[in-house]
């Protein structure tokens, strides 16, 4: 389309021109509505990080914290549970934690910056059920009889091993998630904070 | 010129009031002096906060005037965990309307409610928090210029010392206190000018804003303008 | 390109086999004929529709945050009022989108008084407009009634006492009233049943029926085509194609005029918004930042600037009639004032539509109930003294005056002839 006798170049122009900043106008009054949807200030407080005193957590305990709406489990493995963890390997759908459900300093064997505390998100990477604890070794368990110890989801069969990692051949297709933490200290644990933030 | 279209505005309002005339200070503006704001937050912190809630405002949102979540956190987090919690108080509305005879407000945005034809809210405070004097037929054994009876002990006396109201009906002070009256004056500024802040802490910007706004407007009804006037041509 | 411009025809044919999206277009827009010589109290009808639409999205926003609960929070305030201030400082923007809502809801009266003020001027109430007024009255009591019911929600001082006032105004009808008002409030004092309702009746059913009215409005209108500063009715003179001499295609002569229009209005709510969002107290009013406390009457209640007219009517009524209490007869009086706007249409028996061309009957009459108006509005923002009701109750009579006395001064009046097309006064 030229400009020629049928249309008008400088009109064209100008109302191009105006339309232009019309529209930066536009955009300009949208973005305060839909920010406002965003997480308010009271909602970023609520989720604010979680501070978890670990000094009385003996080796084989479990305890549950709620961080943004969430049970964490914090658990202090004991050596044979630690040292049950790459028995398995070939059991685990992601041994190795490839896929991204665990920050870079838990990208390890043990998922976790302590080697004996697991810091896990207590939510099945299923359909959202919280599992339940399953530490008892072998037949008492109730799973098998070479069960190491983990989790179990009642809700569609997902095990989970005491490194979060899921089993083979269940419902669930990711490792558990290990949320953001850091330590102040030994015995104080900080859950929804990084040291690099 | 914004004073005097305030003012005629004002108009109205003056016979509003079935109370009587008050006359108000004016609270010294303070509102870009970042060590005046901290100063006043502190001074509401240790003074004010045992018994008035500022339940609207959150303490990490102090970084507005320069403070850093570890300082609320060292210095002024007296009523909460975290920085991020609001300044609610622990006192009990029933037993602070036991005790004085009304549960003392919350101040949040005390100085957006108290303006009137006699003058800005913060004027109102800052007046208020200079003018209490000793009155022994009161069961605090304190009164005040602009809340005549009211139900608050003055919580800044060991600072202002006592004033006593003489029969000219003028104030003195009789016993002094640990300021002198222009360092204590100067700290009620800074105090009163943490409450303005703390009544709409986004007014700043706001103004701010408004300009920008203003400019993209202006330029655009050139263009609007232009547009019409080229369309307009044909007409006639 | 062209094969763009094909597809783009292609969707617009298929469109229009099964909607009438061009042929509305053509019949609302870009061959809707409007007179040529609109003025500046042209704008105001294009503004209230903006503002109806901001009010929405405002409105819309304010919802997600805003919880209509009276009880006590932990800290002792009512929820309702606590969700206000976590609107202006928790809510992302929620401080623009609340002074968006608040400036919007003085910017909607001040453009609704200017375009009824245009209808007054230009006759534009006239035959065979009348319908057009009538659901421009309607809109205009919904507008007051969503205001009334908007107002409560914020649950300052001011909110709860207006809303006291207001309701027991209705106790005031004789037999029922009382019933009237408990039913109304859904409780013997205004509370957290009234506060819930208002809520229901502001944010839904009072918003439908405005959009329903609105669209009522301008069907109407563009039944019979607009009327114009001279009064002069453009469809009588047409040119070899049926298209009115006088007459210019709304779009685009009117849609650019009235984005210059929009951009204007935009720069003076902006500063009000931007730099004095309280408005000296008129606004966003003082008291209201006190929440609601049904143990302390403030020591003055008076409604919202734009409702002062029709309070200072009510409150110049003192006398009981007919053994009935002065309340009532003060209700009737604001009423009455309200609805006799409507009656324009048949009171007005000049020859000649626009004030351009009436006599000085009509023109002295119009002065005088202009200032009775502004008059009745400045002292119902203040108490009431002996000397005030006095000249609030000359004011009102000037008032109904200048409306029941229409029928005598607009025929005997000396107008000059309405010219045949339109002039560029």
């Amino acid at each position: 389309m030229s400009c020629d006798d049928k249309v008008d170049c400088g009109r064209r122009r100008l109302l191009v021109a105006t339309a232009a900043v019309g529209g930066v106008a536009g955009v300009a009054v949208a973005v305060p509505f839909v920010a406002s949807m965003l997480p308010s200030e009271r909602a970023k407080a609520a989720g604010a990080p979680v501070e978890v005193d670990i000094s009385k957590l003996a080796p084989g305990e479990m305890m549950t914290v709620e961080w943004r709406g969430k049970p964490v489990w914090v658990i202090n493995r004991t050596k044979e549970q630690l040292e049950s963890l790459p028995k398995i390997d070939s059991q685990l759908a992601d041994p190795k934690s490839e896929k991204n459900m665990q920050p870079d300093y838990a990208k390890n064997e043990t998922r976790s910056i302590k080697p004996n505390i697991l810091v896990a998100v207590g939510i099945c990477t299923h359909l959202g059920c919280s599992p339940s604890e399953k530490f008892k070794t072998g037949a008492e368990s109730g799973i098998s009889a070479d069960w190491p110890g983990g989790f179990f989801c009642p809700c569609h069969g997902s095990t989970f091993d005491l490194a979060g990692r899921v089993y083979k051949g269940k419902p669930a297709p990711d490792n558990l998630e290990i949320p953001p933490h850091m330590y102040l200290g030994d015995a104080k644990l900080v859950i929804g904070e990084d040291k690099k933030a | 010129m914004k004073k005097f279209l305030t003012a005629i505005l004002f108009a109205p309002l003056l016979a509003l009031a079935a109370g009587p005339e008050l006359h108000l200070d004016r609270a010294p503006d303070k509102a870009n002096d970042m060590a005046a704001l901290q100063n006043g937050a502190k001074i509401f912190v240790n003074y004010c906060l045992n018994c008035h809630s500022a339940s609207y405002m959150r303490y990490s949102r102090l970084k507005d005037i320069g403070l850093s979540d570890t300082q609320i956190r060292d210095n002024l987090l007296f009523t909460a965990d975290k920085v991020g919690e609001p300044m609610k108080i622990a006192m009990q509305r029933a037993e602070a309307k036991a005790w004085f005879g009304v549960a003392p407000p919350d101040l949040t945005i005390i100085t957006r409610a108290r303006a009137s034809e006699f003058g800005s809210g913060a004027d109102w405070v800052y007046t208020y928090l200079r003018t209490f004097y000793r009155d022994e037929t009161r069961p605090t054994g304190w009164n005040n210029v602009v809340f005549a009876n009211v139900g608050m002990p003055h919580a800044l006396w060991e600072l202002q010392g006592e004033q006593a109201m003489g029969e000219d009906h003028k104030l003195k002070v009789v016993k002094p206190g640990k300021l002198k009256p222009q360092e204590f004056d100067a700290m009620v500024g800074d105090l009163v000018a943490y409450l303005k802040y703390m009544g709409e802490p986004v007014a700043e910007f706001r103004k701010q804003l408004g300009v920008i706004v203003l400019i993209f407007l202006t330029v655009f009804f050139v263009f609007a303008y232009a547009l019409k006037r080229e369309y307009w041509k044909d007409i006639h | 390109m062209s094969k763009m411009n094909a597809i783009l025809q292609g969707t617009l044919n298929w469109v229009d086999e099964r909607f009438p999206l061009t042929s509305l277009w053509k019949e609302h827009l870009a061959e809707y004929y409007a007179p040529k010589n609109f003025n500046f109290w042209y704008f105001f009808g294009s503004l209230a529709l903006l503002v109806l639409v901001l009010q929405i999205v405002t409105g819309i926003v304010l919802t997600m945050h805003f919880k209509p609960d009276a009880s006590l929070n932990a800290s002792g305030v009512p929820v309702a009022f606590a969700s206000v201030e976590y609107i202006m400082r928790d809510v992302p923007w929620g401080w623009l989108v609340r002074y968006m809502h608040s400036t919007g809801a003085s910017a909607f009266f001040f453009v609704v008084y200017m375009h009824m003020f245009r209808g007054m001027l230009y006759g534009s109430y006239r035959k065979p407009r009348e319908l057009i007024w009538i659901f421009g009255m309607i809109i205009f009591l919904a507008l007051m009634a969503e205001a009334f019911f908007g107002y409560l929600l914020s649950w300052g001082q001011m909110s709860f006492w207006g809303a006291q006032v207001i309701v027991n105004l209705f106790s005031a009808i004789p037999f029922i009233g009382p019933d009237l008002s408990l039913w109304l409030r859904g409780d013997y004092v205004v509370g957290d049943a009234t506060l819930n309702r208002f809520f229901a009746f502001h944010v839904i059913a009072v918003p439908m029926v405005l959009l329903g009215l609105v669209a009522a409005h301008i069907i109407a209108l563009h039944e019979v085509g607009s009327n114009n500063p001279d009064g002069v009715e453009i469809k009588k003179k047409k040119d070899a194609n049926g298209i009115p001499l006088d007459g210019i295609p709304f779009h685009p002569y009117y849609t650019v005029k009235d984005i210059v229009g929009v951009i204007v209005f935009l720069m003076v709510f902006s500063v009000i918004l931007f730099f004095m969002p309280e408005f000296g107290g008129y606004f966003l009013e003082y008291n209201n930042f006190f929440p609601a406390d049904p143990l302390v009457t403030p020591l003055h209640i008076a409604p919202v600037w734009y409702f002062t007219p029709y309070y200072s009517i009510l409150r110049a009524v003192t006398y009981p009639l007919f053994g009935i209490d002065a309340k009532f007869w003060g209700v009737v009086a604001m009423g009455a004032s309200t609805l006799i706007i409507a009656l324009l249409p048949w009171l007005d028996r000049s020859p000649v539509k626009s004030i351009r061309y009436r006599g000085p009957l009509y023109k002295g009459f119009l002065t005088a109930f202009i200032a009775s108006f502004l008059i009745l509005g400045y002292l119902g923002m203040l108490g009431p003294t002996p000397v005030r009701t006095i000249v609030a109750q000359i004011c009102s009579v000037i008032y109904f005056a200048f409306f029941l006395l229409m029928p005598i001064y607009s025929s005997l009046d000396k107008c000059q002839p309405e010219p045949d097309r339109v002039t560029s006064k």
